[in-house]
């Protein structure tokens, strides 16, 4: 019983069937109980008042943004080496919601950012890096979407995906770089980074955690079966064209 | 029954409203591709069906 | 190899090449930035550093679709694919070409232009120095991403934002170069930052590129 039989599509459609209700179950759970906490059971944090609230979405949106890509590059490599079509379309079908939670880091980030820094947008090297990491999820939806052979996009977008990684990662440092010694440390990042968090946020924000991970499995798996749909529509509609 | 959100009652509302608002999207476009294409891989498949 | 790079270099040079056309868009950013920013040379001196460097990475990105278009659409390509030199190779000599006819002039004019834009005298040496060190690796991954879309029609403007994101590392390194030359800070870390890049990207992305073409080429 290896993971490798879930490379076949039918067995991964059937094993998406059964494990996508548990999944949605579990967002709607920790995500409704971690927010509804946060949002009102917990106490204002003394530097940075109620804004400290907006922590429970967007250090979980953040963290996901990153890891999507991280899943997205594991996913590349087993096709590129292996072949198989389900982990290309993971990939693919991972890239919005990627995409989505990134911009809801970004859009937090700035928000939470905007009465702590007093402007709308700040160039801070974590708000900028997630910038750019937008632009690698545009990038890679895009060249899906250009090329039309199935298996060319595939094998494309998996070598962007690669070296689109390690510039991401590049990035990462130059723009901390590039930043450094013209502004403060956000207090707004420290959180979490340095000081350990008060348990009072803790708890609502490792529910939320999970939550956003939860949703994610369970969008990724029905996004990845309706794109193993669409191809056999695509085979099946061929075949009644030849027909 | 709303906290005490202070002068950043607009900061901390707006970043609720648009996170939920975008994971509303990204859920709710998933979910309609999904039976979408559902939808017409059934109606092909029953017309192959019926051919034979 | 060096009789495809010859025949590159002719090919750029001739009428309907597209050669100078990076120069004049670069004049033409030099131009235009001070004519939207405003005329105060204290700003202006600031913000050159950035200018010039964002200018030559635009400029480099007009002419690169160029570098696989016309062989792949004459066939020729395929031909390359399956000559004696390895596509590595192939890949490599075109990057060079490119880098020859694009970033090696728009770092030797960058001077003349960095006068339009009040760079501080200090800074006209790493100027010259970062766009040296540092367009070939706009070269280099600009082929990568030539290679990707050589088989998109009109893949002009995706073939920007793919390599756009691609260009930062190189960007922020080489414009910090002439931004702390200029007033005198100390260089060391962003240029040897911006050389890594371009010598790690010369090493390994021909690599990738070739792998591209041989997906586009099937």
């Amino acid at each position: 019983m290896s993971i490798w039989e879930y490379a076949n599509p039918k067995k991964f459609a059937e094993t998406a069937a059964k494990v996508q209700p548990f999944a949605w179950a579990l967002a709607g759970l920790t995500l409704g109980v971690g927010l509804v906490w946060g949002f009102f059971f917990t106490p204002d944090d003394y530097k940075q008042g109620s804004t400290v609230k907006i922590i429970f979405i967007h250090v979980p949106a953040a963290m996901m943004a990153v890891n999507v890509w991280g899943m997205m590059l594991v996913t590349s490599l087993v096709w590129l080496i292996r072949r198989h079509h389900v982990s290309a379309l993971a990939a693919r079908a991972a890239a919005p919601v990627g995409m989505v939670f990134t911009l809801i880091a970004l859009a937090t980030g700035a928000l939470w950012g905007q009465p702590m820094w007093g402007t709308w947008w700040e160039w801070d090297p974590r708000l900028t890096s997630f910038l750019i990491l937008f632009l690698f999820y545009l990038g890679y939806i895009a060249l899906w979407a250009a090329v039309e052979d199935p298996d060319t996009a595939a094998d494309l977008t998996s070598v962007l995906c690669m070296v689109g990684s390690v510039f991401a990662a590049l990035s990462r440092y130059a723009v901390k770089f590039w930043n450094q010694g013209l502004h403060q440390d956000s207090t707004i990042l420290k959180v979490g980074e340095k000081d350990p968090l008060d348990p009072a946020y803790y708890q609502p924000l490792v529910l939320c955690l999970i939550g956003f991970v939860a949703l994610f499995v369970a969008l990724v798996l029905l996004r990845t079966v309706t794109e193993i749909r669409l191809r056999r529509l695509a085979v099946l509609a061929a075949r009644e064209r030849l027909a | 029954m709303m906290p005490e959100l202070g002068k950043y009652a607009g900061a901390v509302l707006s970043s609720y409203a648009v996170a939920l608002g975008l994971l509303a999207v990204i859920v709710g476009l998933s979910l309609w591709r999904a039976a979408r294409v559902k939808r017409a891989l059934d109606a092909v498949e029953a017309r192959q069906e019926g051919k034979r | 190899m060096i009789a495809l790079l010859l025949r590159d270099l002719r090919l750029s040079v001739r009428s309907g090449g597209g050669f100078g056309l990076g120069l004049a868009f670069f004049l033409l950013v030099a131009v235009l930035v001070p004519l939207g920013v405003g005329p105060q040379s204290a700003t202006l001196a600031v913000i050159a550093p950035g200018i010039l460097w964002v200018g030559a990475l635009l400029a480099c990105l007009l002419s690169l679709d160029r570098i696989f278009a016309l062989d792949f659409e004459d066939g020729s390509l395929d031909l390359l694919a399956t000559a004696p030199i390895p596509l590595e190779g192939v890949v490599a000599v075109k990057s060079l070409a490119h880098w020859l006819v694009t970033g090696l002039p728009l770092t030797l004019a960058a001077p003349v232009l960095a006068v339009l834009l009040n760079l501080p005298a200090a800074g006209y040496g790493w100027l010259v120095l970062s766009l040296l060190l540092g367009t070939p690796a706009l070269s280099v991954i600009g082929t990568f991403g030539a290679a990707l879309v050589v088989g998109i029609k009109r893949g002009g403007l995706l073939l920007s934002l793919l390599v756009l994101p691609l260009y930062v590392p190189t960007l922020i390194f080489g414009a910090e170069v002439v931004k702390r030359g200029a007033i005198g800070m100390a260089v060391e870390v962003p240029l040897l930052l911006l050389a890594g890049i371009t010598l790690g990207a010369a090493a390994l992305l021909p690599f990738a590129s070739a792998l591209v073409l041989r997906i586009n080429l099937r």
